[in-house]
């Protein structure tokens, strides 16, 4: 492409329909928000779902909730938390031009997200042993409630929808740090850090709802 | 650079006069050539045009549903198919034509051509995405082939539970699909909002945004919130068919009103999915045929914003007889009512903005016409049916089935086809044979008639929707109903074959045959790659008739591949300076 511009020279991955590369950046960043936004109303349906039933089965989510181990999740939750802030910390780097710590920051959140998955993967081989599975192969006779299987249902849809995002962005987080470490990103441009920080946020969120509605319950 | 740094002081910059060509020797279809160029296409015109032709294709193999099912009818009891085979095919005809035809026709088709050219942009903000939502607008199709393939479905598009999750058949793969295409409606929706705030031409502010875009942006913010809800209730329900996880059957605890909650939560707004842009197409084409300013553009296009909304809040009156309580329904019905407002404030609109007009009858305007009259009896039937004591008397009957059609055959589809005559020289650089497009409308309008007037009287009278056999006194209103359908079978092969012939016959186009002055005309026909040689200028709005054709023709040299350094300049219309030639 001619460097026809006088102020600026673009970024090689400038796409050649956008006028300048602060229009590329916002375009992405306000595309990746309304996809969030897709997001929010897909898990939302899910939701919804809870509530009804929490609703019409409370003693049911009360009993089965003690199944849940609550400091896994927690650690979870902290491992999560803690992924969002280094994400962060990669994009603050590549604001400052820090090349370096994009891919240290990009390879802990990796790492984090790792972590998370390892965890949930034990609980649910866990629950698999003692015959706790979803709908109608359910076969667990430690609590007293008829629709014990719903709660779990919801529990293994929930949770494993939100498990699929955490691969997706795993699989994100390894195509920025193979980026990063082939020197794609730089002050000028950091475009996928940063939506895909934004995405990243989102399913720390999620997680965040899910925590205290399936383990926290009193 | 913002736009923000440099409105402190307005420079003066040079505006010229660009006229567009009539026969360029380099456009989108000639630059890249070979099966391989449109495949891996992000150009939005191709894949424009690749949209056009697969609904095309799913129209008429709905079509055929469609008349199978009409041709079944004709007598009382079995006719020629099995009532199985008949339950198939009529859940075909609605899933394909709601989800392969409907859904898609308008944005993903026409829009994606129209769009980008309307905002003076040189593609969509996101064009592999956009490419994206084509392929797997395909996989969809093909898994839900699959389906149909590999045992069928007999659930009706609705896939109401308990029934979807206890029936046999390929549900799940055909739920799957559905699930898919979803994702390209979804890609669409967020590719097309984010367009239309970031891509567009200098000077081109959201009071000068053509009816067409506004209504395309009404229809995206529907799909990005309402397509999720629809995805993850398809999930639930495959999940419910493979785990039993008994969210929505009753046997296991669930609550199959739940599933009618989640499922009319996503398909009402989607029926606005559907029929909205037509009411753009409408926009459009009515102020080029009348060669007038649209009368009341706000109106216009913030009713279409206020029809987006008020589709969110009206889901449960397709749930009056489903158990929901009354005050519920009491609550949807007057909810339903105020849908009215919007629609009719755009219908009295497009009425005044023909008065006084200088309107010229092609066939463009003759389909909008044709469009007035059935989408008004549509429309209005739908007030019919969202009171809550006539609906219990209507619900599912052939008089929902009649409503229906009226607003989705005789609002979208003839919206549809407006747009398509409309913009079909752009498209495609020719001209159609105008007689027989206007003999084609009249032999649509004549045989939707037909077929679905007698559906109100045969409705109201009590005939159920979804029948195989009935009883002896609706036979005269299905035959002629069946009639009615072969007629209008024959319309819409008529438009098929004048459109194909015009390909290879067709007079060739000139730049601006209707004498528009929206955007998309003031570009050489064909349209270059990148759309515009020249970064165009907007200093009037699309629908400004009383100003010369010179002031739309406006646009900024530039190098030639297409960067521009316009966005530090502040584009006042004294700076202007038209080189007439």
């Amino acid at each position: 492409m001619a460097d026809h511009s006088s102020s600026t020279t673009h970024s090689r991955f400038f796409q050649h329909h956008f006028v300048d590369a602060d229009q590329q950046f916002a375009t992405a960043k306000l595309g990746m928000w309304i996809f969030l936004v897709t997001e929010i109303l897909m898990f939302g349906g899910l939701f919804a779902a809870y509530i009804v039933f929490r609703l019409w089965y409370p003693d049911l989510f009360t009993q089965a909730s003690t199944e849940l181990n609550t400091f896994w999740g927690g650690v979870n939750t902290v491992v999560l938390i803690g992924s969002s802030l280094t994400v962060a910390m990669a994009i603050k780097s590549a604001q400052l031009n820090q090349k370096k710590n994009i891919a240290i920051n990009l390879g802990i959140t990796l790492a984090l997200a790792a972590v998370f998955m390892v965890i949930k993967y034990f609980e649910w081989t866990h629950k698999f042993e003692l015959g706790i599975f979803p709908g109608q192969f359910y076969d667990f006779g430690g609590i007293e409630h008829e629709k014990a299987n719903v709660f779990f249902s919801l529990y293994y849809l929930m949770t494993g929808l939100h498990g699929i995002h955490v691969l997706v962005g795993m699989g994100l987080m390894g195509w920025l740090l193979w980026r990063s470490l082939n020197n794609h990103f730089n002050s000028e441009y950091y475009t996928p850090i940063e939506i895909t920080g934004l995405y990243w946020h989102l399913v720390d969120i999620i997680w965040i709802f899910l925590f205290p509605l399936f383990y926290l319950i009193e | 650079m913002d736009t923000a740094e440099s409105s402190s002081t307005s420079k003066k910059i040079q505006v010229h006069r660009y006229k567009p060509d009539d026969n360029p020797d380099k456009h989108f279809l000639n630059e890249e050539t070979g099966l391989w160029s449109w495949l891996t296409t992000v150009d939005h015109k191709k894949i424009g045009i690749m949209f056009l032709s697969a609904v095309t294709f799913f129209f008429f193999i709905g079509g055929i549903m469609a008349l199978l099912v009409r041709t079944e009818l004709w007598t009382p009891a079995k006719t020629f198919i099995e009532a199985n085979t008949y339950n198939q095919i009529f859940t075909l005809h609605g899933a394909i034509m709601v989800f392969l035809f409907l859904v898609p026709a308008v944005p993903a088709a026409l829009g994606n051509f129209i769009l980008p050219l309307q905002l003076g942009a040189k593609d969509v903000a996101f064009p592999r995405l956009n490419l994206l939502s084509f392929y797997l607008y395909l996989t969809g199709a093909f898994v839900a082939v699959f389906a149909i393939l590999n045992g069928g479905i007999d659930t009706g598009w609705t896939f109401y539970t308990p029934y979807s999750s206890t029936t046999g058949g390929a549900v799940t793969t055909m739920v799957f699909g559905v699930f898919i295409i979803g994702f390209s409606s979804i890609l669409t929706g967020v590719n097309f909002i984010t367009t239309i705030h970031k891509m567009r031409a200098p000077g081109l502010t959201w009071d000068k945004l053509s009816l067409f875009s506004w209504s395309l942006y009404a229809t995206s913010i529907i799909q990005i919130l309402a397509t999720p809800v629809l995805a993850i209730t398809l999930a639930l329900l495959g999940m419910e068919r493979i785990l039993g996880i008994g969210i929505f059957d009753p046997a296991m605890g669930g609550d199959p009103v739940l599933f009618q909650h989640f499922f009319w939560f996503y398909s009402h707004p989607a029926v606005y999915i559907m029929i909205v842009p037509g009411f753009g197409v409408v926009s459009e084409v009515i102020t080029t045929f009348s060669r007038k300013h649209i009368f009341g553009y706000w109106a216009i296009a913030l009713s279409s914003l206020a029809i987006a909304f008020i589709s969110f809040l009206v889901w449960g009156h397709h749930m009056f007889v489903s158990g929901q309580a009354s005050l519920a329904s009491m609550v949807f019905s007057f909810l339903t009512f105020l849908v009215g407002i919007p629609t009719g404030i755009k219908m009295f609109n497009w009425t005044a903005t023909l008065y006084k007009g200088s309107i010229d009858l092609k066939s463009p305007l003759l389909y909008i016409f044709g469009f007035f009259f059935l989408f008004l009896v549509g429309g209005l039937t739908g007030i019919v049916l969202a009171s809550i004591a006539l609906d219990v008397h209507l619900h599912d009957t052939y008089y929902v089935v009649a409503h229906f059609h009226f607003v989705m055959v005789g609002g979208m589809v003839m919206a549809l086809l407006a747009g398509v005559h409309y913009w079909w020289p752009k498209i495609t650089g020719r001209m159609y044979n105008e007689i027989m497009a206007k003999i084609a409308c009249g032999i649509i309008f004549v045989g939707f008639n037909v077929t679905f007037l007698p559906q109100f009287v045969m409705g109201s009278q009590g005939m159920p929707r979804r029948y195989f056999n009935y009883i002896e006194q609706f036979q005269p209103f299905h035959q002629v109903s069946t009639i009615g359908s072969y007629i209008l079978g024959l319309g819409f092969l008529m438009v098929f074959y004048y459109l194909v012939k015009s390909l290879f016959t067709g007079k060739k186009a000139t730049a601006n045959p209707w004498g528009s002055r929206a955007l998309e005309w003031q570009i050489n026909t064909l349209p270059p790659l990148h759309n515009f040689h020249h970064i165009p200028v907007i200093i009037n709005g699309p629908y400004d008739y009383h100003k010369p054709m010179e002031e739309f023709q406006l646009g900024l040299a530039e190098s030639t591949d297409g960067h521009g350094q316009e966005s530090d300049l502040e584009i006042t219309s004294d700076g202007k300076e038209i080189n007439a030639e």
